[in-house]
């Protein structure tokens, strides 16, 4: 990582040298980058686990490991991969972006910006030390649904417990660092309706987040007192409901999915209109369509419980309440191609990441509608079509969105240039092989393989084999995008302010690479006009 | 343009319902109404899938070819209209409820289990069903075919010669065909769930509550199906057999079951020699304990204790049946078990592996209850 940037700093203190300038920083420049590393460290873990559990499903009959330990990996791979990598992700793309693009100088909070990221390393340690406990590492899935998570969970529960609470604090903090800093420190001169498509997905995700996260803390705080101080909110020999934890765990849940994919929105609606050389189609519609399903999220939780004995008029409001949330997605799908639509287009790096996103997220959401019509989950539900979906959505919507946000603006981070040349092979071989890997599983799924299984009968060997072998490949990827982003950090060619002409945003007019401290003054009105998506 | 129609055609062909099951492509549609129900919905939402796609994406793509710079393509300037917008949120709600009006009508039908004929109550165990036919009398437990615990960890070979490979139990549920029949599903420990798509049924079991789902089957056959709920290490070895018999068959099925009933209580009430104890004990052991305390006893310490040397199994017997009937821990109670074959596999535990613990016999179990 690169230290001083004295050259670009006319401020009267630039960033403190050697390590404790990480440790001690308050700059959100420095915090965004922290996360970014933090996020891309554990999508490197999560992915290690994923290659375990595609090595595992290779072939039929258990090879390299008992099914404890293939659960264990499971639930490990999904923890770390959604509280691991792609929300902290987003929230450093949030810590880097947002005060650029609203011309505040910092986020409001700075000293707590420090906090809600170091915690983030001890949360993940704890939740990974995990594995060398007696009794290994929690092994009851991703969603931890009791009593397996409960009166049958092995000792190291009470840790992950603990490491869910503290990754919960940090989101929160996180959470309200960005309203403040959205809501008190934009430049004056900035209406609501001139921000930018990332900052007002970022604001609308920091509402989910703060009524999603103490729901999933009251969720595993119920689960602690269940395990160890004799309650039995889950148990129904003490009077309690095992679907109940199902209920409080997807209205936390299903929010959650939404933070997770609301900022990938945002990112795409900046990359496609520099790269289509022509305005977002419907600026404000997009903000509407994002409230729209920001508040849709809240209200179709038990559609994950199709299967659990709901009353039918439950099955028939949540069958509907979820079909709702195509239409405003498909608004926004509409306004994408609608902004490609008779543009002048070309296709840096980034712009491929982000078209490959329209087209797989869509496939995703074709899915999602699919396992939403409630009869049809029946077929659908706790199958690999259901594991195929959700990569569709998280792997080639979200991730693919940090990865276009990433090439977008690492110019902007660092002032140089990354290879274009090797990032579009990168491009094309992660989106090969990620459909390689994810494809085949919808075919699975319908012809009925249950997930989360270690072993298979051998009419789904096929698929499989193709699944496996697509998922090395992609896990591969990763070690060329690592050398790309050393290498632009390292050895990039120096860049301009602007390097994609078309780009509009506050942040495009700082110095190449951002200087430490920017915005000290307020952006005037006329130049937040000139940069705005809502002209 | 004949060569597209006969693209198209090929196409359809290709995705006709014969190949689709030949490659394990698509879903099966199954033996029962609300099977077939099902995957008339599936397919009706899966083409309005595709037709949208096949516009949006089209629109994408034939924008991605033709709107581009290096061709010379200037951008336009539009944006913002009022009737777009509107136009993409009506048509998209209008093919919603479209879709909304089947689901229901399926959704309603498949709930409905007022009109059943009988009830089979099943309970999902760690890693095991059991089923109980209320009425006659029935009750067995159906575990994964020891042949094919053996060659989980063989051969590619052993797997193929096996058979449907994990999809196979020691004891079938027998159930009559064209008969309505109602399943009453409920768990003893973890949420299970009892799945057999060719059924369209797919139910949580539920510990502590009772769920039902219900299927008229139209052919004789055998079908297969799994739990499809993570309940633990053995989540993936829980398969359900199903044989759907002749309403005739199915009454000289019941007959035999309730006359083997009779002699299993019987059994129980006789004192049985060591020996005796020990063979069967064996055999109970293998089935349902060796999954996590291993053949040879050496468990997987320390969330599944060895047998050998174990406090328990050397320790006062009433304390060993105690643990076997209630559970502990993350160990499953085994009450369902008859009370000889209780006997005999906890004397198999106390004295196999180099144990010196005492004889237990049926009786003992009996008074323990």
């Amino acid at each position: 990582m690169t230290t001083a940037t004295a050259s670009h700093d006319d401020h009267h203190h630039g960033p403190e040298k050697g390590l404790m300038r990480w440790v001690k920083t308050t700059n959100h420049k420095d915090i965004g980058s922290l996360y970014m590393w933090f996020a891309f460290t554990m999508l490197l873990v999560g992915g290690a686990f994923a290659m375990g559990i595609r090595a595992e499903l290779l072939a039929p009959g258990m090879q390299l490991m008992d099914p404890h330990f293939f659960n264990q990996l499971t639930t490990m791979h999904g923890l770390i991969m959604v509280f691991g990598a792609i929300m902290p992700a987003f929230v450093g793309l949030g810590n880097w972006l947002i005060p650029m693009m609203v011309g505040a100088p910092d986020m409001a909070l700075p000293r707590m910006n420090n906090w809600s990221f170091w915690i983030l390393p001890f949360a993940g340690g704890i939740l990974l030390s995990t594995f060398f406990m007696d009794g290994g590492a929690p092994a009851f899935g991703w969603t931890f649904y009791a009593p397996l998570s409960t009166t049958f969970a092995p000792d190291s529960t009470d840790f992950f417990i603990f490491a869910v609470h503290l990754l919960g604090f940090s989101s929160i903090m996180g959470a309200i660092n960005i309203i403040a800093t959205v809501l008190n420190m934009r430049a004056p001169e900035m209406k609501l309706m001139d921000m930018p498509l990332f900052v007002w997905t970022w604001l609308i995700t920091s509402f989910l987040l703060i009524g999603a996260m103490p729901v999933l803390a009251g969720a595993v705080t119920m689960m602690l007192t269940d395990r160890n101080f004799g309650t039995a909110f889950f148990d129904a020999t003490g009077g309690g409901d095992p679907v109940m934890f199902q209920h409080i765990f997807w209205f936390f849940g299903h929010p959650e999915v939404y933070i997770m994919i609301l900022p990938a929105f945002g990112v795409v609606s900046h990359i496609i209109p520099t790269f289509a050389r022509k305005p977002l189609f419907g600026y404000s519609s997009m903000v509407y369509a994002t409230a729209s399903i920001a508040f849709l999220s809240y209200i179709v939780w038990a559609h994950h419980m199709f299967l659990t004995g709901m009353p039918v008029a439950g099955e028939l409001y949540f069958m509907y309440a979820t079909m709702l949330i195509a239409v405003p997605t498909g608004v926004k799908v509409f306004n994408w191609i609608s902004t490609m639509w008779r543009g002048s287009m070309t296709f840096e790096t980034p712009m491929l990441w982000a078209i490959s996103f329209v087209f797989l997220f869509t496939i995703g959401g074709f899915s999602g509608l699919m396992l939403g019509i409630a009869p049809a989950d029946i077929q659908y539900h706790d199958t690999y079509f259901v594991v195929a979906h959700f990569h569709y959505v998280l792997v080639t919507g979200a991730l693919w969105s940090i990865i276009a946000a990433t090439f977008y603006w690492l110019p902007k981070w660092t002032g140089k240039m990354y290879n274009e040349g090797l990032a579009k092979v990168h491009f094309w071989w992660a989106m090969i092989s990620v459909n390689v890997l994810f494809f085949p599983q919808h075919f699975l799924g319908l012809a009925g393989m249950p997930r989360r299984i270690p072993d298979y009968s051998l009419q789904f060997a096929d698929f499989n084999l193709i699944s496996s072998l697509g998922g090395f490949a992609f896990g591969a990827s990763f070690i060329l995008l690592t050398y790309i982003v050393i290498d632009c950090v390292r050895n990039g060619k120096p860049t301009t302010a602007r390097p994609w002409a078309s780009a509009k945003g506050l942040e495009w007019t700082l110095e190449p690479k951002a200087q430490y401290h920017s915005f000290n003054t307020p952006p005037s009105r006329a130049l937040i006009e000139q940069e705005s998506q809502n002209s | 343009m004949k060569r597209l129609t006969a693209l198209l055609s090929a196409l359809v062909a290709m995705m006709s319902t014969n190949v689709f099951a030949e490659y394990g492509l698509n879903m099966t549609e199954g033996v029962t109404s609300i099977s077939h129900d099902i995957y008339d919905l599936h397919m009706m939402v899966f083409w309005v899938c595709v037709v949208i796609a096949v516009v949006v994406f089209g629109a994408m793509f034939y924008s991605v070819f033709a709107h581009r710079k290096s061709k010379g393509a200037v951008a336009a300037q539009f944006h913002e209209s009022t009737k777009a917008e509107l136009l993409w949120t009506i048509v998209p709600v209008i093919i919603l409820i479209g879709m909304a009006i089947p689901a229901s009508k399926v959704l309603i039908d498949l709930e409905d289990t007022s009109k059943a004929d009988m009830s089979i109550k099943i309970t999902g165990h760690q890693w095991k069903w059991q089923y109980d036919y209320p009425k006659e009398g029935i009750s067995f437990i159906s575990n994964l075919a020891q042949s094919h615990k053996d060659v989980v960890t063989g051969t590619d070979a052993e797997r193929e010669a096996v058979g449907n490979y994990l999809l196979e139990v020691d004891k079938h549920l027998v159930l009559p065909v064209d008969t309505s029949i109602r399943f009453l599903i409920t768990s003893n420990d973890v949420i299970h769930n009892w799945w057999v798509p060719a059924f369209g049924v797919k139910q949580d079991a539920n510990p502590g509550f009772i769920n039902d789902a219900w299927a008229q089957i139209d052919e004789i056959g055998t079908y297969r199906g799994q739990c499809a709920e993570l309940c633990g290490k053995d989540h993936g070895f829980m398969p359900i057999v199903v044989d759907v018999v002749s309403k005739a068959d199915y009454a000289k099925w019941v007959s035999e079951q309730q006359a083997e009933a009779k002699a299993a209580a019987d059994s129980a009430n006789k004192t049985w020699s060591k020996a005796e104890l020990m063979t069967q004990g064996e055999s109970v052991y293998n089935t349902n304990c060796a999954g996590c305390h291993k053949k040879d006893g050496s468990g997987m310490p320390p969330i599944f204790p060895a047998m050998t040397g174990s406090p328990i199994a050397n320790g006062a017997a009433a304390d060993h049946i105690g643990i076997v009937l209630h559970g502990k821990g993350g160990m499953p109670t085994f009450k369902m078990l008859g009370d000889a074959d209780l006997a005999a596999v906890i004397t198999y535990e106390r004295n196999a592996f180099g144990n010196t613990g005492s004889v237990v016999q049926p009786s003992d179990v009996t008074s323990a209850r």
